[in-house]
């Protein structure tokens, strides 16, 4: 392992990568801010600049630093507007915004920050250690079990999806896994449902997917409802970044606990720094004292630490199952993944052995951006603010165009801007109707994957024995049956139980 | 009938055409030599058509009963027409417009047309802003992307060659 962290060392600090993650940070905290355009649809836009780039250690140190750049923007303007950019910052906007409109923006900026530095820094100490354990487990895996752990894994997103939505959320995966299909496979020889199109043949373009699935919908709905672009009561002025030791001394155990507990929410495939916040909001609200708890929603210190710090090691955990196991827990992890696949690295369990330079350098490199997030991100806050003051006659057609183009440069081929379209309108018809968009799109990414492993084991075992041969695989399986009919039968129940029924069990 | 349920009857067609491809148009055109194999390119489409016909079945008919989802995006379908879906629906024409100029009218002049047309229909009227704004952009990502990143992209008409 200290081997490993040497070479990421030396990866990591090369003069070329530091600015990557000073550069990927900004670009991320600049656009995080900006309402709607989630940390998804960034790093689907800079998918193609990352890809260009060549190395894939470079590629995913620039993409991993959009992320908790979009993150930290995506904080700040919860913080400062009380729009939160991001959905995995709504939790922030409960106590920040109070506390900015008290006159204290530039103390919550800074809890902000450190909150989101200490969770950051002690999640990629955690993946530090856990990842490397896991994928010592990983490599007993055989394709059959990568097929079970692949179904495990998108049921657990689709059963984290919420009442009344877990059908919704299979279906989309079932979609994406079924856009998988189109085009030439690996394994087999021959176009599949192409229906005689040309531009079908290689699939449908990942990036394409993304674009329409998250940066689109999301410029769509900038334009039907200008509300969602107004920005708050900002009076621009941001002063005081210091904190008290005393509040110091309030927040370090809620930043203590939020670090591991958001962590291991991240590493949970479908929960990511959404569902990590949230609960870690609930979690520090009901663990403080009576009198403190009266302050959460008004401006208290630690509910607006435990969010944050919550959700940056959330995004930090969400790495483990990506790089141990090759398999994406959330939307972002998944595009993530998609990149690494398109730059021809498999990330699973032998990427630690057969490329050690990508996994420590990310590793790595997330300390720094953390650092870069701290040192120098907070002081610009107040003149990347600005940026919210672009009127949207200006930003939405630059949105627009900035989602045609990475579909258009990763491909070169201007039908992919149609299907960008048209997939795009799709997608935002979902939307209305609240069908999760991301299942669909890890279903898509993962489609590939799962049914080379599938026809491998079926080919092993000559037919889908191998279900039953392979305890593992069985159990696994088991464990995604159970994801998927849990939810259901406990919203059942409680419906049960409010219509007066007595608990029978 | 709500909106979800007639995405689902939607969803249903496409998996029961998907179905119908996985299940009577693929094997036929099978080479002999890889019938004997125990997967075949239509297994894994054919289970997936089945799920996919079993759930939007299950949606459509209401099996499971739908709490109102937690929707962050707080945008809803039922206040449409308050919304400004002419702007949408003119700069999704834009984008089609954009993607079919792309090649033959290049890309510098197809994108500070695009970027100049969004903000009017958006309700920009200040246009020597505009334009200076669209034409630095166009000319600016053009460089980057051609130049730093080695991506050709066609910055002229087609008459003026590449």
């Amino acid at each position: 392992m200290l081997e490993g962290i040497m070479i990421g060392l030396s990866t990591a600090f090369s003069l070329q990568n530091i600015l990557i993650v000073v550069a990927g940070c900004l670009i991320g905290t600049f656009i995080g801010m900006l309402p709607g355009l989630g940390p998804m649809s960034i790093i689907a836009i800079m998918i193609p600049v990352a890809i260009t780039m060549g190395d894939p250690a470079t590629a995913l140190i620039l993409l991993a630093g959009v992320y908790y750049g979009a993150i930290f923007g995506g904080s700040t303007s919860s913080i400062l507007l009380n729009a939160p950019g991001v959905a995995g910052t709504v939790a922030t906007s409960f106590d920040g915004y109070p506390m900015a409109r008290a006159g204290k923006a530039g103390k919550a900026l800074t809890i902000a920050a450190v909150a989101s530095f200490a969770g950051g820094t002690i999640g990629a100490i955690l993946l530090m250690i856990f990842a490397p354990a896991l994928s010592t487990v990983a490599l007993l895996f055989h394709s059959a079990e990568y097929f079970a752990l692949m179904v495990v894994g998108l049921s657990a997103i689709a059963a984290f999806a919420g009442t009344g939505q877990v059908m919704k959320a299979v279906l989309m995966t079932i979609l994406g896994l079924m856009a998988a299909t189109i085009g030439e496979g690996a394994l087999f020889n021959m176009p599949r449902f192409t229906m005689g199109l040309m531009d079908l043949q290689s699939g449908i373009g990942f990036i394409t997917l993304a674009m329409a699935m998250f940066a689109l919908p999301e410029a769509l709905f900038l334009v039907l409802s200008p509300k969602r672009s107004e920005t708050g009561s900002s009076d621009g002025k941001i002063t005081g970044l210091r904190i008290t030791g005393e509040e110091a001394k309030k927040i370090t155990p809620v930043i203590g606990r939020q670090s591991i507990q958001g962590f291991f929410i991240g590493v949970l495939p479908g929960a990511g720094a959404t569902i990590a916040s949230f609960l870690g909001y609930a979690v520090e609200r009901n663990i403080a004292s009576a009198e403190e708890q009266k302050e959460f929603g008004k401006g208290s210190v630690k509910g607006l630490a435990a969010p944050e710090t919550a959700n940056n090691a959330a995004c930090t955990g969400s790495f483990v199952p990506l790089l141990t196991l090759g398999i994406p827990g959330s939307g972002t992890t998944a595009i993530l993944l998609g990149a690494l696949i398109a730059l021809n690295v498999t990330p699973g369990p032998r990427l630690m052995t057969d490329s050690p330079e990508i996994f420590w350098s990310v590793i790595i490199s997330m300390y720094i951006g953390n650092v870069v997030l701290l040192i120098l991100n907070l002081p610009l806050i107040p003149y990347i603010a600005k940026i919210l003051a672009v009127p949207r006659n200006y930003l939405i057609p630059f949105i627009l165009f900035f989602t045609l183009m990475g579909a258009y440069i990763g491909q070169n081929n201007a039908t992919e801007l149609l299907m960008l379209v048209g997939f795009g309108v799709a997608a935002t018809i979902l939307r209305f109707a609240d069908y999760p968009l991301a299942p669909l799109l890890i279903g898509f990414i993962l489609g590939r994957m799962m049914e080379d492993n599938f026809a491998r084991s079926m080919q092993l075992y000559d037919g889908a024995g191998f279900i039953l041969e392979r305890p593992m695989t069985m159990g696994l399986l088991a464990i995604a049956v159970l994801l998927i009919f849990l939810p259901s039968y406990r919203a059942r129940r409680a419906k049960a139980l409010q219509d007066g029924v007595a608990q029978g069990d | 009938m709500t909106l979800d349920r007639w995405i689902a009857l939607v969803i249903l067609v496409v998996a029961l055409a998907y179905g119908y491809g996985a299940f009577f148009t693929m094997d036929q055109l099978l080479p002999p030599f890889m019938r004997n194999t125990p997967v075949w390119p239509s297994t894994f489409p054919k289970i997936l058509s089945v799920m996919a016909v079993v759930i939007s079945l299950a949606i459509l008919l209401g099996l499971e009963k739908s709490g109102k989802g937690s929707d962050a995006s707080g945008i809803d379908y039922k206040k449409l027409k308050e919304y400004n879906y002419g702007q949408a629906i003119a700069l999704l024409g834009l984008m089609i417009a954009y993607a079919l100029m792309l090649r033959p009218a290049g890309f510098i002049a197809s994108t500070t047309g695009f970027l100049v047309l969004g903000a009017v229909v958006l309700g920009e009227r200040k246009f020597h802003w505009l334009i200076l704004i669209a034409v630095a952009a166009s000319f600016g990502v053009w460089y980057l992307v051609q130049e730093v990143l080695g991506i050709f992209l066609r910055p002229w008409p087609f008459f003026l060659g590449t």
